[in-house]
């Protein structure tokens, strides 16, 4: 494919808002993704800390697994 | 690989990554490698659906959509499959990581949902005159949407862990059903959306380049779902092991870095 000039790449045949609307969107929609995966791994890391500071061994001395938290 | 001190699970068979504790290292160490692939398959998958596939003689450059329109439509109903799956094995084995990787796919899924509606509306405003309409391939990709916020809203709202899994089951369970509706709807009912250009049984009638865009951007995609999925899971593996000794200590491991 040929398109002569980034202007007519970027023209998309006059298709332009929706070509570039739909690639746009889904880029905007991955970043979004992956800041909420990352921010919510920070955020689980630092208040599963902030709560094993405020009881230590609460139930790892018991050796006590529990599951249905 | 990391390893922690505690209890492991030493068994040789492939079921001993059902344990979180083995899995969670295990997701940590892969996602990057899908997020490298996923990022270097679309790269390709882009140049060749731009620089290499020709025009379309029909519809013109509007049809470059396809490139992410049709791999979003099908991770969005083959993620959710993948929730039905991890469902049923949870209910069945009562295997904690199954229910937890139903819930890590799912905001994965209702992103492909939205992006295929979205990216569908922007190619219907110029072949078919308008950004939507209701029928039936449309309506039930709409429906799925609705599954997806319905099945995240629910396992949110339970504080109950192992309620919440169970309840999220039946609704990914249930809702599995609508998944053949929206792949055989345009075959059953007379939809304004195309028949598959793509099938297991005939040959696709499509240019081989435009072809080869659209597979690569669907691998892409795959890879992607399971990187976001893995590194998601993790946070719900600490969450929910969070008073075992393994998880401590990671968190320590975490805090020092």
């Amino acid at each position: 494919m040929e398109w002569g000039s980034w202007n007519a790449f970027w023209n998309m045949g006059g298709a332009a808002w929706f070509v570039w609307g739909s690639y746009g969107v889904t880029i905007l929609c991955i970043v979004t993704e992956l800041f909420l995966v990352f921010r919510r791994r920070n955020d689980t890391v630092r208040r599963l800390l902030k709560l094993r500071r405020a009881a230590p061994t609460r139930n790892s001395m018991f050796g006590v697994r529990e599951e249905n938290v | 690989m990391r390893s922690f001190d505690d209890k492991k699970p030493r068994g040789k068979s492939l079921l001993r990554f059902a344990a979180p504790q083995v899995f969670y290292p295990l997701a940590g160490t892969l996602a990057p490698w899908f997020a490298a692939a996923a990022a270097l398959l679309a790269l390709i998958g882009l140049y060749v659906g731009f620089f290499v596939a020709p025009t379309d003689a029909q519809q013109g450059e509007v049809y470059r959509v396809i490139f992410i329109h049709v791999p979003a439509a099908w991770m969005s109903m083959f993620i959710y499959l993948l929730m039905a799956f991890w469902s049923a094995v949870g209910l069945v084995m009562n295997t904690r990581l199954s229910f937890m990787m139903a819930r890590a796919l799912a905001p994965t899924g209702a992103m492909f949902c939205f992006v295929a509606l979205w990216t569908g509306a922007l190619w219907g405003k110029p072949t078919w005159g308008t950004y939507w309409v209701w029928d039936a391939r449309l309506t039930s990709q709409l429906l799925l949407m609705f599954l997806y916020l319905g099945y995240m809203a629910l396992t949110a709202a339970i504080e109950d862990g192992r309620r919440a899994d169970r309840a999220g089951a039946i609704i990914a369970l249930v809702g599995a059903v609508n998944v053949p509706i929206i792949y055989f709807s345009v075959m059953w009912w007379n939809t304004l959306h195309q028949g598959a250009s793509v099938s297991l049984t005939q040959a696709p009638t499509m240019a081989t380049t435009m072809l080869a865009g659209m597979l690569l951007m669907a691998v892409a995609a795959w890879a992607y779902t399971v990187a976001a999925a893995f590194w998601r899971v993790r946070s719900f593996i600490l969450e929910r092991e969070r008073h075992t000794d393994w998880v401590g200590a990671e968190l320590e491991r975490q805090e020092n870095r």
